[in-house]
């Protein structure tokens, strides 16, 4: 009876012990990299901190979809309701993948849409990301409680773009914290295609030559090195098994690697600048982006193919 | 047999309550690290892990020319004051939150776009405990429309 009951507070304490202490050492090692892995050329080895024997987290940050849908704007561009992907699709989307990257582009269609005060369409593709979210089992991203306030905020464009992030990030990190990091890569990968969807198409045939939306676009060759080492990480999962949806989509955007490769984006060094009025510093430094016409055509018809391939 | 049912019960029960089992960092990222970007927007990303002191993470953005930002660093209170620099392409330190009093902030434009690192460091502490503590960081941005 004694032994029994040992047994017993042996079994309470040990599982006490994990549920409070496991979580906090987990720390994400199984995804830490030791220094060493960064990205290309450019950002190499640096010893800061001169600990080269600490694990190090590596984050790679993409631009969200909002963020994507403020950089467009930002550049001059219109609005064309004509450009999102129609909400009709909502039906085709069964495959953990294509669920993934279509609500990262509803997401971008609705951060667009939202943007140029089009109210009733940020419903609708509020509507259509939370139908994707569902789809892959993200519980509470985006629920009845979040399309009451987006109607109750109509005219606060403030309110409606926190709401938006708000959604993104509960999605984000409900993927993330439930050992999905893949399938929150492929709703970065495909609200980031969707918005250089959009621009490219905005631009048209125009003239490419000073066209501020033409720069923006070109300059998307940075982000997509991240996209490259975001899906290289990603590739297999803990238990070192291959994930299909991350081999296809590398394979998918190989000939937009080869399009973003004719393209030239050359950056000075920084110089810091602080206002001390203001507190906001200025970093002072210099791109030269080298785009031919032939170049911008190749790239909007890859990406438009890309994007025709992950909406159909 | 109903003693040892019943204590599985109840770790089934805490697993199911406790923040730290089911939630991790991100009410602590949306809770309290967002706040800091006021009156940024943030921009939707989550960027948070749980780190122990010692420990260093590395983040890689491009940020775009015309663009108001705000990087927002943040640890929970088991930890010291975190540290960041942002370094660009160059490996030149453009921001060190050592030099400014260990703010959690830093606010900057940009003249041209640029991919940019942020290196983060978990202090050790000075105190006398004997294991080193952990806790949630968060790093979060912000812009503003144009």
């Amino acid at each position: 009876m004694q032994h029994r009951k040992y047994l017993i507070r042996l079994i309470t304490i040990f599982s006490v012990f994990c549920l409070l202490v496991l979580p906090c050492c987990k720390s994400d090692k199984s995804r830490e990299k030791k220094k060493g892995v960064d990205l290309e050329d450019f950002l190499s080895e640096d010893e800061i901190f001169d600990d080269i024997d600490k694990a190090k987290k590596i984050f790679y940050s993409l631009p969200s979809p909002l963020e994507t849908a403020m950089l467009i704007k930002s550049a001059g561009a219109e609005y064309d309701e004509q450009l999102l992907n129609s909400l009709e699709n909502t039906r085709n989307y069964t495959s953990n993948k294509s669920l993934a990257l279509n609500l990262g582009i509803y997401t971008t269609d609705l951060s667009f849409a939202s943007l140029f005060d089009q109210t009733q369409t940020s419903i609708k593709y509020m509507e259509a990301a939370r139908t994707m979210a569902e789809g892959l089992d993200i519980t509470d991203a985006i629920d009845d409680e979040t399309i009451r306030r987006l109607n109750d905020n109509l005219n606060n464009r403030d309110v409606i773009m926190d709401i938006i992030s708000e959604t993104f990030l509960n999605s984000s990190s409900y993927l993330k914290e439930n050992d999905r990091p893949a399938v929150a890569t492929v709703v970065l990968v495909g609200g980031w295609i969707e918005g250089l969807y959009i621009a490219t198409q905005l631009v048209g045939d125009d003239n490419i030559k000073g066209n501020k939306l033409v720069d923006r676009i070109a300059e998307q060759k940075l982000s997509f090195r991240i996209v490259q080492r975001m899906l290289a990480d990603n590739l297999k999962d803990q238990s070192g098994k291959e994930n299909k949806d991350i081999v296809e989509l590398t394979a998918e955007l190989e000939p937009l690697k080869e399009a973003f490769d004719r393209i030239k984006v050359e950056t000075s060094e920084i110089k810091v600048e602080p206002d001390e009025e203001s507190k906001v510093a200025t970093l002072k430094s210099q791109t030269k982006i080298t785009i031919t016409p032939e170049v911008f055509k190749e790239l909007r018809v890859t990406v438009s193919n890309l994007r025709s391939n992950f909406v159909q | 047999m109903k003693r040892i049912l019943q204590v599985l019960f109840i770790i089934i029960f805490i697993a199911s309550v406790n923040p730290f089992v089911s939630a991790q960092c991100k009410g602590f990222a949306k809770k309290i690290c967002k706040l800091e970007l006021i009156p940024f927007i943030h921009d939707g990303n989550y960027h948070a892990a749980i780190l122990t002191e010692g420990e260093e993470a590395e983040l890689y953005k491009t940020f775009y020319s015309g663009q108001d930002y705000r990087i927002a660093v943040c640890g929970s209170d088991a930890l010291g004051a975190i540290e960041f620099q942002v370094i660009d392409g160059y490996k030149n330190v453009l921001f060190d939150n050592r030099e400014h009093n260990n703010v959690r902030l830093w606010d900057f434009k940009l003249e041209s776009s640029q991919q940019l690192k942020i290196n983060i460091k978990v202090p050790v502490s000075t105190g006398e405990s004997e294991y080193p503590a952990s806790g949630c960081v968060a790093i979060m941005f912000g812009f503003k429309e144009k």
